[in-house]
This record gives structure tokens, C-alpha cells and sequence, in this order.
């Protein structure tokens, strides 16, 4: 069993709701912190551990103000020490999205777990090359243990960088099995 | 009374005339004779408001005489110029009536003075970007999502920095002369505080002696800076350069007593220019040309 609140939130729909005048586009920065902060809100009272997936597929336009609020902002509030441990996926990204949601990771050097609007699972943002090949057997061959890694990756650095990528949100380990579950496969089995 | 001979030709290289004159006339009345104007794009429909809003704000009495050439005056109509130009300018000769939109304009002078002005403007683009992009320019479907985050980011900037009034204008041309080949101009002007001002206390003391409107506009334009400590802002304009890039574009930006561009291979103009006359705000300029 998962120990992890999930959350759907559809940034389209959220848009409506929480601007003030209905605007189908996510342009600008005021736009991007109210929708941030509707976030914020809702996951207020998800608990210590959340998954949340950020929905994008109804959003055409969006623009570097606001995908610097609603993603890198988003998730950067998440992940101080004091933070509750929060994980994000975001669904529908498009190529419409992809190079400002890369754009904004880069530039406070975050990583993002993306679901294209065609059901790819990347990793947008900064990530190590050796990082990203251990988040990516994850992805296709989760949950799994340490060991599983280990017949793949034996270097000594392994415990390192499944740390590192716990740290940064990417990969939950469950406290109950100690199992390692890529975020898709936590959002498959949750929501 | 200070009279103004407007450019016959007001395009993006002859408004610098406009603004300088503007910059330096005193409160007392100043006319704008366009009468002789044949030719005027969105950066000299632009700068003339521009121009005549700052006399205004001085405490002047702007007027602007209207355009003979009746091709010109309909353009200006529908552009919306008008619209503009009535709180700014005592209005000199007869004003057409409103006729129908051009089809090649992207997106009529529109005033960009709060946020909500910026989602009007992607909305309206939305509605016919797409269509001139890929008909005039050979663009591809999708270019009118990175075409509308420009607009956005270029407008958001005199919303965040400029903190005064500005205006938007968008219109595709065929530079049969100038280039063989269709273009989309983008006009993005406002009279606010202009780089300098805006960086001045967050970056001033770094440049020392140096510091002055190009420092600013270099800081800003080449190495993204901003006057907001978070790390996340300043990226609006290194992307507006990139994409503008990509496109095989120029932009140029002046503001105050200088300007900067980023000039393609097909552009003659200078990278830096600086000792202009003193103009408030920025004025930025963007030239999307069509794939060869």
C-alpha cells in the first residue's frame, strides 16, 4: 500500500476558477502565481506525503512568466527541509510547453517528471546522464529494490544517486516495503 | 508653436527622429505635420503615440496633423490609430471612418497598461496569427505558440518594468524592396522609466563610472538581468532574443540615450548605438522574416 495522498489538479479547469477574468492561455506572471497559490491550496490539506499530477492538456499558450510560477516555483516551494514531501507529474505536456517548462528547470536547475500528450514519460529539466538512465529503468521496470538497480548499475555511487533523486522528487520510496515506484507508476496505482 | 515634419517614410528606421524630437521639446505647443507621411508602419504608428503621450504627460498640447495621402489614412484607421490618438493628440484634418481590418494585420494598436491587456492581446493574436504566420511567412502551425509567448513576454515588460503607459502593434508586410520577401513587424513602445531606471538600484554600483542607458540595456538584453532578485525572472527577453534567432529575426530595443539589437546577416543595423537623444521608456522593435 501506497502511504501517499493523490491529487489531480487540471490546470485548465484551475485557470477558470481562479483568475478572475476566464483566460484559456497561462500568460503571465500574475496568472501563473494565482494558479501556483490554487495549488498550493489544494494541496494544503493533503498531509505530510502527496502526489499530485498537473494537467496541462487543455492549456494552449503558455508563456515563460507562468511556467516559471506554475512549474519551477511550484516545485521548488516543495522541497526544502521543512517542506511536506510533495511529488508532481505533469500530464499533457505538448511541444507547446516543453521548451518553457525546460527553459524554467534549467534555470533554477530542477527536474520535472513529464507525460507528453502522447503518454511519454520524460524527465525535463537538469539531471545527470547516469541519474536519468537510473530514473529510466525505474520508469520501465518498476517498483523495484535495490538490488534490482544493482544488477544494472553496480557502480558504488547507486545508493548516492537513488538519494538524489528521492531528494529531488523524482522517485518515492515506500517507508511500509521500502520498494522504489517511479511517479507514473504511483499515479497509475493511486488515481 | 514647434512644428514637427513627420518622415514621409515612418518606418522602424526613421521613428528614432520622432523620439528624439519628442525627448527634447519643452511643454509648449508642438505640432506634427504628417501631412506628407506615404508610407507608415506599426513602429511609426507607435512612436507617433508615443511621441505625443509624453508631450502630454509633460503638460504639453500635442497635435497632429493628419495625413493627405487618403491610402495612409485608411491604414491608420484601420490599425486603430485613431482610437489612440484621440486622448493624445488634437487631431488636425478629418478623420475616416472605421472601415474593415486589412487582412494581413495580426493585431491592431492596442494599449498595454495592466495584465488583463496582455491576455487580450494573445487572445486576439490567437485568432489570426496563425493563418498570416504560415500564409505569409511559411512558418509552421505551431510557430503561433512561440509567436504569442513572444508577444506576451515583450508586452508583460512594460506591464513589470516600464510601470507607465504603453502600446502593441503587429502587422505582416511585403519587403518586396527592402528584403524580397514578406515580414512581420512587431511594435512594443512604452513612456515609463526605461532600463536604466529600472535597473539602477539592484545593478548600478557593479558598472560603476560605466553604468548609463546602454550598460543597462546590455545587462538586461545580453545577460538577463532585472531589478527582482529571483533568480526565475529576466528570462523573458533572453527568450524573445533565442526565438526571434531561430527565426532568422531582428529586435532592437532603445531606451533612454541608447540601443541594442541583435541583427541578422540580412540587417544593416548598428548592434549598439548610443548618444540618441533622451527618450523615456523603451521602445522595442521585432522583424520576422519569411523563410527563404
Amino acid at each position: 500500500m501506497m502511504d501517499l495522498t493523490p491529487v489531480t489538479i487540471d490546470v485548465g479547469v484551475l485557470v477558470s476558477k481562479t483568475v478572475t477574468s476566464l483566460h484559456s492561455h497561462l500568460v503571465t506572471r500574475p496568472t501563473g502565481r494565482a494558479v501556483r497559490l490554487a495549488i498550493e491550496a489544494q494541496m494544503a490539506g493533503s498531509g505530510a506525503q502527496s502526489l499530485s499530477v498537473i494537467d496541462l492538456s487543455d492549456v494552449t499558450i503558455l508563456d515563460f512568466s507562468c511556467a516559471d510560477e506554475v512549474i519551477a516555483k511550484l516545485l521548488q516551494g516543495y522541497l526544502g527541509p521543512d517542506s511536506p514531501e510533495a511529488f508532481f507529474m505533469f500530464r499533457g505536456v505538448g511541444k507547446s510547453h516543453r521548451d518553457q517548462i525546460q527553459v524554467v528547470l534549467e534555470r533554477q536547475e530542477l527536474v520535472a517528471v513529464a507525460e507528453s500528450d502522447t503518454g511519454v514519460r520524460e524527465l525535463l529539466g537538469v539531471i545527470e546522464a547516469y541519474d536519468a538512465r537510473v530514473w529510466q529503468l525505474l520508469e520501465t521496470e518498476g517498483p523495484l529494490v535495490r538490488e534490482d538497480f544493482e544488477r544494472v548499475f553496480p557502480e558504488p555511487s547507486l545508493d548516492d544517486v537513488l538519494q538524489r533523486l528521492q531528494k529531488r522528487r523524482i522517485v518515492f520510496q515506500s517507508s511500509i516495503s521500502g520498494q522504489y515506484h517511479a511517479l507514473s507508476q504511483l499515479v497509475d496505482d493511486t488515481l | 508653436m514647434n512644428v514637427f515634419s513627420v518622415p514621409t517614410e515612418l518606418d522602424h528606421q526613421a521613428v528614432d527622429q520622432v523620439l528624439d524630437t519628442a525627448g527634447q521639446m519643452g511643454i509648449e505647443r508642438m505640432l506634427f505635420d504628417a501631412r506628407h507621411v506615404r508610407w507608415i508602419d506599426p513602429n511609426g504608428m507607435v512612436a507617433l503615440l508615443a511621441a505625443g503621450a509624453e508631450l502630454k504627460k509633460q503638460g504639453g498640447n500635442p497635435r497632429l496633423q493628419l495625413p493627405d495621402n487618403s491610402d495612409v489614412l485608411g491604414y491608420l484607421s484601420r490599425m486603430g490609430f485613431f482610437r489612440q490618438a484621440n486622448g493624445i493628440f488634437d487631431l488636425l484634418g478629418r478623420v475616416p471612418k472605421r472601415v474593415s481590418r486589412l487582412s494581413d494585420v495580426l493585431l491592431e494598436i492596442t494599449s498595454i497598461t495592466a495584465n488583463a491587456d496582455v491576455h487580450t492581446v494573445i487572445d486576439e493574436v490567437q485568432k489570426r496569427a496563425g493563418h498570416v504566420l504560415a500564409s505569409r511567412l511559411g512558418y509552421p502551425a505551431t510557430s503561433v505558440v512561440q509567436f504569442s509567448v513572444i508577444l506576451s513576454e515583450v508586452c508583460q515588460n512594460i506591464v513589470e518594468h516600464a510601470e507607465g503607459p504603453g502600446w502593441v502593434a503587429v502587422q505582416a508586410y511585403n519587403w518586396t524592396k527592402r528584403l524580397g520577401r514578406y515580414v512581420v513587424v512587431i511594435s512594443v513602445m512604452d513612456i515609463g522609466r526605461g532600463f536604466r531606471d529600472s535597473l539602477n538600484d539592484e545593478h548600478s554600483a557593479r558598472y560603476g563610472d560605466r553604468w548609463g542607458d546602454s550598460t543597462a540595456l546590455e545587462a538586461a538584453f545580453l545577460h538577463g538581468l532585472t531589478r527582482f532578485p529571483d533568480s526565475g525572472r529576466g528570462q523573458g527577453i533572453q527568450q524573445i532574443r533565442r526565438q526571434v534567432q531561430r527565426w532568422d529575426g531582428s529586435i532592437t530595443i532603445r531606451s533612454g540615450t541608447a540601443r541594442i539589437a541583435q541583427v541578422p546577416e540580412w540587417d544593416i543595423t548598428d548592434p549598439v548605438v548610443d548618444g540618441l537623444k533622451s527618450f523615456p521608456g523603451a521602445q522595442i522593435s521585432i522583424i520576422l522574416p519569411a523563410v527563404k
